[in-house]
C-alpha cells in the first residue's frame, strides 16, 4: 500500500446562498484548498466531485464544477453521484494504484432551492416505500425510537447531544446553527418527528469541500504535518429498513474494524450523524469512549449539513486537528442512504512530532 | 418572474415512470389487489415482507415458485414509530398527522413500513397491535392498503372488502406486472450575481459579459468564471449585438418548444463581436437556405426590454461581408 495523505482541506457553508451559483461556489473554496496545499493546478492529476443531480433540480450537475476546476488544457476528472467522501475513496483507490500521487476532490450543493426531505426520499425503492414518501427525519425518527428504546434511554440524551454540537459548533465558520443552549430549552421545544425535535434535526447548508489527496513523498513535499490515511474502508446494509436491526450499525462496525479503527488511541472523531441519535448509534458501532475522543468538535451536520460535501468536510474536520497539531490520530466517518444504509470510516494519522 | 430574479422550476416526468415490477413483486402486489400479504421465504426459511428477489444474506435468487409465498398477517405488532405532525398531501398516504411504523406482520419475520392511523401519538406505542385499512379501489401497489389502524384488546382483524373497481365480466385482469412512480419537485433557483448583471443588462439592450483578470478572452453571460482556468471573471465587459454564424442547424422538427417559431427555422451559434464564446439564437429575415457560416448577423430586440432572455427575440442578417473563416475557426 501506498502512504496517502490528506494536504489541505477547505469548506464553506452559510443557511442559503442567493449571490453565487454552484460554480462560484465552489471557486472559493477549490482556490484555497489549492493554496493550502501549494501545489500547482497542473500538478494535480486527478479531479473527482461528489454532487447530486436531484439537488441542483437538472441533470449533469458535475458539470457545473469542471467549469469551476477549468479543464483547459483536458483534465482527468471523475464524478460520484454521492457525498465527495465516495469521490475521495476513488481518488485514494487511483493513487493506490500508483499510476497518480496527487488528486483534488471537492463536493457542494445549493440545496435551498428545493425540498431536501422530498429528495432523499428519492433514494428509497421505489416499489414499495417511496409511494408512501416517509421523509428522511421520518426514516431517521424510527431508528432513534427503537434505538432509545433498545437502551432504555429517553430524548434527553438527545438533547445533550444537539446542545452539545451547538456549542462545539461556535468556532466553527461553516455552521449554520450554533450556540450556548441548554438541554431544558432544546426539550422544551415541540418534536418535529416524535421522538425528534428540530435540533435533533441536521441544518442543510449551501456550500462546498475541497480536500487535497497527496502521495508519500510528495505529501511530506508539500505539508508540514500531512494526516496520512491509515486505513478507509466502506460497507452497504440492505436498502430495506424492515431488513435491518436499527439499533446498531453493523456495516459502520465492519468498515471501522478493517480500516483499524480500533487498533490505537482515538483523539478526536468526527461523524456523519445527520441526527442526534446517530451519535450514539455510530459511536457504539466504532466502539468510542467519549471521555477519551473529543467526538464532533466542529459541531457536525447538526450544525451544518452541506449535502454531498458533509461526509467529505468529517474527512476534513480530522485533517486539519492533524495538520494543526492538536490530535495525533482520528477517525473520520461518512454515510450515505436512510437510517446509515451505508458508511465509510476512514483513520488519519498525523506523524509523532519531533 | 420579470425582476425577481428566482427562477420557478420542476422536475417532473410526465405521465411517471412505467416500472415492471417482475415475477417476485408482481406476485406481492397481485396479492395486495386482492387484499392479501403475502411474504417471500429466504433461503433460511425467514419470511421477508415487502418480499424481494434476492436472499438479503446469500444473495440466491428466491420466490420463483408460487410455494415460495406465504400468506402473513394483516395484522401485526409496531416496531418502532415516528410520529409526522404535518402530512405532505398528495405525497403521504394519510392526509391527517400520523404515524410512519415499522410493522412485524404476524407470521412474519422482517418488518414493513407503512403508516398508522391513531389520531395523536399518545395512539401508539411500541408493540401496539395494529391491522390494514383496505381500499376498495384496489390496483396492485403498496397504497391499497391506506394505513393500519389500532386493534382492541382481543379484536380479530376485518378480511379486505370487496373491490369496487373490478373489471368487467369479459375482461382478462391477469398479474400485476408493472406500476405507475410519479413524482414532481419543484426548485425556487435564484439567479446570483452573475447571471443577475447578464439579465439587467438585456433589460437595457445590453450584452454583458465577463474576464479574468489573468485571461483576454470575454465570455458573454459569463457564469462567474472562466470556464478554461476557474479564475473568477470578476471584469464586466459589455459586448457588441453584432457578430456572425459560425455553426447552425435548419429545424424541421415542429414544436420543440412554446417559443418555437414555425418549421423550418434557422438555430445557430453566434459569435458576438467583442466575445470569444457563442451564444445560442434564431436566424430570421432571410430565407433558412440563405444562411450560412460566417454571415454578418444583428440581435433583433423585443420593444419592450426586461431582465430575460426573451429580450432578443431573433438575429437577423445585416447584410456586410461574411466574416472570413479565419475568425471563427477557434469557436466551432
Amino acid at each position: 500500500m501506498r502512504d496517502v495523505a490528506v494536504v489541505s482541506f477547505a469548506a464553506s457553508g452559510v443557511a442559503r446562498e442567493t449571490e453565487s451559483n454552484e460554480i462560484e461556489l465552489i471557486v472559493p473554496v477549490l482556490a484555497e484548498a489549492m493554496a493550502q496545499s501549494g501545489l500547482q493546478k497542473s500538478e494535480i492529476d486527478f479531479v473527482c466531485s461528489g454532487s447530486l443531480d436531484y439537488l441542483f433540480g437538472g441533470p449533469f450537475a458535475f458539470v457545473a464544477g469542471v467549469d469551476a476546476v477549468g479543464a483547459v488544457p483536458p483534465i482527468r476528472e471523475s464524478h460520484v453521484e454521492m457525498d465527495a467522501a465516495w469521490a475521495l475513496y476513488e481518488a485514494w483507490t487511483y493513487i493506490q494504484t500508483g499510476e497518480i500521487d496527487t488528486a483534488l476532490i471537492y463536493g457542494f450543493s445549493k440545496s435551498s432551492i428545493g425540498d431536501v426531505q422530498e429528495i432523499l426520499t428519492l433514494q428509497t425503492d421505489p416499489y414499495n416505500t417511496l409511494p408512501l414518501w416517509p421523509s428522511a427525519t421520518d426514516m431517521a425518527a424510527l431508528q432513534a425510537r427503537a434505538y432509545l428504546e433498545a437502551n432504555d434511554l429517553d430524548a434527553r440524551v438527545l438533547a445533550e447531544i444537539a446542545a452539545r454540537s451547538q456549542r462545539n459548533a461556535m468556532g466553527n465558520a461553516c455552521a449554520v446553527r450554533s450556540g450556548d443552549v441548554t438541554i431544558e430549552q432544546l426539550l422544551a421545544a415541540p418534536k418535529v418527528a416524535d421522538p425528534l425535535r428540530e435540533s435533533d434535526v441536521f441544518v442543510t447548508s449551501d456550500g462546498a469541500a475541497a480536500i487535497v489527496l497527496a502521495a508519500d513523498d510528495v505529501a511530506r513535499r508539500v505539508c508540514r504535518r500531512p494526516a496520512w490515511i491509515r486505513g478507509i474502508e466502506h460497507r452497504i446494509e440492505a436498502h430495506n429498513l424492515g431488513l435491518r436491526d436499527l439499533t446498531r450499525s453493523e456495516s459502520t462496525a465492519t468498515a471501522g474494524a478493517a480500516a483499524g479503527a480500533l487498533s490505537g488511541k482515538v483523539d478526536i472523531a468526527e461523524l456523519h450523524a445527520q441526527f442526534s441519535h446517530e451519535i450514539l448509534v455510530l459511536s457504539d458501532a466504532l466502539g468510542l469512549d467519549p471521555i477519551a475522543t473529543s467526538i464532533n468538535p466542529s459541531g457536525g451536520p447538526l450544525a451544518g449539513n452541506c449535502l454531498m460535501a458533509a461526509g467529505l468536510s468529517r474527512i476534513g474536520e480530522v485533517a486539519m486537528r492533524i495538520f494543526a497539531g492538536t490530535a495525533d490520530r482520528g477517525i473520520a466517518h461518512a454515510t450515505s442512504g436512510p437510517c446509515l444504509q451505508q458508511n465509510m470510516v476512514a483513520v488519519l494519522e498525523g506523524e509523532a512530532h519531533g | 418572474m420579470a425582476n425577481s430574479f428566482i427562477a420557478e422550476h420542476s422536475l417532473e416526468y410526465p405521465g411517471g415512470y412505467q416500472r415492471s415490477v417482475g415475477p417476485v413483486l408482481g406476485r406481492f402486489m397481485t396479492a395486495l389487489r386482492e387484499g392479501k400479504i403475502l411474504a417471500v421465504k429466504g433461503v433460511d426459511g425467514r419470511k421477508i415482507v415487502p418480499p424481494q428477489e434476492y436472499d438479503p444474506v446469500t444473495s440466491d435468487a428466491i420466490g420463483s415458485k408460487a410455494e415460495d409465498f406465504v400468506e402473513v398477517g394483516p395484522a401485526g405488532r409496531v416496531v418502532s414509530w415516528s410520529w409526522v405532525n404535518e402530512p405532505r398531501i398528495g405525497k403521504h398516504p394519510l392526509s391527517v398527522p400520523f404515524a410512519f411504523a415499522l410493522i412485524r406482520l404476524d407470521g412474519a419475520d422482517t418488518t414493513m413500513l407503512h403508516a398508522v392511523d391513531c389520531g395523536t401519538p399518545e395512539g401508539i406505542a411500541t408493540g401496539t397491535r395494529v391491522a390494514p385499512r383496505w381500499r376498495t379501489d384496489r390496483v396492485g401497489k403498496i397504497t391499497d392498503i391506506e394505513c393500519f389502524t389500532v386493534m382492541a384488546d382481543g379484536e380479530q382483524p376485518v378480511l379486505a372488502p370487496a373491490r369496487t373497481n373490478l373489471p368487467g365480466d369479459d375482461t382478462e385482469e391477469g398479474d400485476v406486472t408493472g406500476m405507475n412512480s410519479q413524482f414532481r419537485l419543484d426548485y425556487r433557483v435564484p439567479a446570483g450575481a452573475s447571471t443577475r448583471r447578464y439579465l439587467n443588462g438585456l433589460g437595457e439592450g445590453k450584452i454583458i459579459g465577463g474576464r479574468a483578470p489573468s485571461s483576454t478572452e470575454v465570455y458573454a453571460a459569463s457564469r462567474g468564471t472562466d470556464p478554461k482556468t476557474g479564475e473568477p471573471t470578476s471584469i464586466e465587459v459589455e459586448i457588441a449585438d453584432t457578430g456572425c454564424v459560425t455553426t447552425f442547424c435548419i429545424v424541421n422538427i415542429p414544436g420543440l418548444s412554446e417559443l418555437a417559431p414555425e418549421i423550418p427555422y434557422v438555430s445557430a451559434q453566434i459569435l458576438l463581436d467583442g466575445a470569444d464564446n457563442m451564444m445560442f439564437g434564431l436566424i430570421r429575415g432571410c430565407a433558412v437556405e440563405d444562411v450560412h457560416m460566417g454571415m454578418r448577423v444583428k440581435a433583433k430586440w423585443a420593444d419592450e426590454l426586461a431582465p430575460s432572455h426573451n429580450s432578443i427575440l431573433y438575429y437577423e442578417p445585416t447584410g456586410e461581408p461574411d466574416a472570413p473563416y479565419e475568425h471563427y475557426k477557434d469557436n466551432l
